[in-house]
């Protein structure tokens, strides 16, 4: 695969711009071992990069962290990003935004709010955030966000803790005056990896949060989208992860490593180009990390022969990786993968004991290591 | 529901932008990039805030000299959709 035209340029960038966060959260996306600001691109290299990513065909860059507004040049690089054409989102846990730095990135051209909420009811969200008082935070920038014109996605990742109020927190989106809510189950890889007893839902969570979306999806048509990604443990077939290894996303990391999705750092044997290094075209096109499971030549059975290898691309390789211990393998969501038992197995032993209160519950937050 | 007299407008954060690495318009919105056919690229051209169904339909009807039932169907059917999924914002006219 040398040749450029083969390859379909990428749609999205997810650019997380810094792995500084106000919050804690334990199933945080980040890699555990955290960038440090000492570590972080410049201005300039980050504005290279946007301006080779709609070159290279990207759309919509998705501006994110850690907390993107840590950063004293965020405004700047938003106003970089719409002027190369890019669809800019802002992908934010809502801390030290609202105000003057909202009203300044309206101004450079911001086209879109994400919100991370970690519940609908401050207590629990504060006690999953690690940081008191976020909730109250979050609620202040949503309505400016909302008052300014500006849609407005609310982020709810989904886990023992609150798989039991996926109806609430959808009526609290639409009261929000949100256009579109993301209903995430936690992925487990990374910090939610070591939380995975803390976070893993029961199946029972697991049955009535899928019903609850169905039921919202009827009840609140036309008002709010909502956009459900279902638990991983209990599927039947994987999703496609990143839309297919290399096929639709890139994601580079605050010290410019180009990656296909933001956890492939935690498969060894690959190594990631670097923005300072090289070109995004020549790392998107050329480079061994993205070509290494891009399409579908590198797949073993039962991948190989399955009729839908280019539905789900074979699921995700991290978790192939974390869980069989071999990248390559067919995610253990498949039912069809030799592990799915062993991944089933570990989801009803992680939920043996459930809390009586999700305030009790006990994680291990995300932080510098 | 849409009418002959609903003005259909793009809210904030969606917007047409041509896609020169692939060809064609597509509708940018939160986290959606939806690839317009040629036909859904002349309505929406024709969504401006102020034009109300039936003068984007005539207008179709005129440019195409295609028949102005089947357009007016089609472009209600088109414009619907797409403020179900929030992609668009319907005023009536008054």
């Amino acid at each position: 695969m040398t040749d450029d035209m083969a390859i379909d340029p990428p749609l999205g960038l997810l650019a997380e711009l810094t792995h500084r966060c106000p919050l804690s959260c334990p199933y945080c996306s980040n890699p555990e071992n955290l960038d440090r600001r000492s570590g972080e691109l410049d201005t300039g290299t980050w504005k290279r990069v946007f301006t080779e990513a709609a070159a290279l065909g990207v759309m919509q860059v998705h501006l994110s962290g850690g907390e993107p507004t840590a950063r004293p040049d965020i405004v700047g690089i938003t106003a970089h990003c719409r002027d190369v054409g890019l669809y800019t989102n802002l992908i934010t846990s809502g801390i030290n935004v609202a105000g003057a730095k909202l009203d300044a990135l309206a101004d450079a051209g911001l086209d879109h709010v994400q919100i991370s909420f970690q519940g609908d009811i401050s207590d629990r969200a504060d006690h999953v955030s690690g940081m008191q008082g976020s909730h109250a935070r979050k609620l202040e920038l949503a309505a400016q966000v909302t008052g300014l014109g500006l849609p407005l996605t609310v982020n709810a990742v989904i886990h023992r803790g609150n798989a039991d109020r996926v109806r609430e927190m959808v009526q609290f989106a639409v009261d929000l005056g949100a256009r579109r809510i993301e209903i995430a189950h936690v992925q487990y890889y990374g910090w939610a990896l070591r939380n995975r007893d803390a976070l893993m839902p029961t199946a029972e969570q697991v049955r009535s949060s899928t019903a609850a979306v169905e039921q919202a999806r009827a009840d609140f048509a036309g008002r709010i989208v909502i956009d459900a990604v279902v638990p991983d443990y209990y599927a039947r077939r994987p999703k496609p992860c990143v839309g297919g290894w290399g096929r639709r996303s890139l994601n580079v990391t605050p010290a410019g490593k180009v990656l296909p999705c933001h956890a492939a750092e935690t498969i060894p044997h690959l190594t990631f180009p670097n923005v300072r290094d090289q070109s995004l075209s020549d790392i998107w096109h050329h480079s061994h990390a993205f070509n290494a499971y891009r399409g579908t030549d590198w797949m073993a059975e039962p991948c190989r022969s399955c009729d839908r290898r280019e539905v789900d691309f074979g699921g995700c390789r991290c978790q192939a990786l974390a869980m069989t211990g071999d990248a390559a393998a067919t995610d253990p969501a498949c039912q069809l993968s030799a592990f799915h038992a062993r991944m089933i197995e570990l989801a009803e032993t992680a939920v043996a004991e459930v809390e009586a209160s999700p305030l009790d519950t006990e994680y291990d937050y995300r932080r510098f290591l | 529901m849409i009418g002959d007299g609903t003005i259909p407008a793009l809210p904030r954060g969606v917007r047409l932008r041509e896609d020169q690495a692939r060809g064609g318009f597509t509708l940018m919105a939160p986290e959606r990039v939806l690839k317009l056919d040629p036909i859904a690229n002349e309505v929406l051209k024709r969504v401006d805030g102020t034009a109300t169904i039936a003068m984007i339909v005539d207008d179709l009807a005129r440019t195409f000299a295609a028949d102005r039932t089947q357009i007016d169907s089609d472009v209600k059917s088109m414009l619907q959709g797409l403020a179900d999924k929030r992609l668009l914002d319907l005023t009536a006219d008054d």
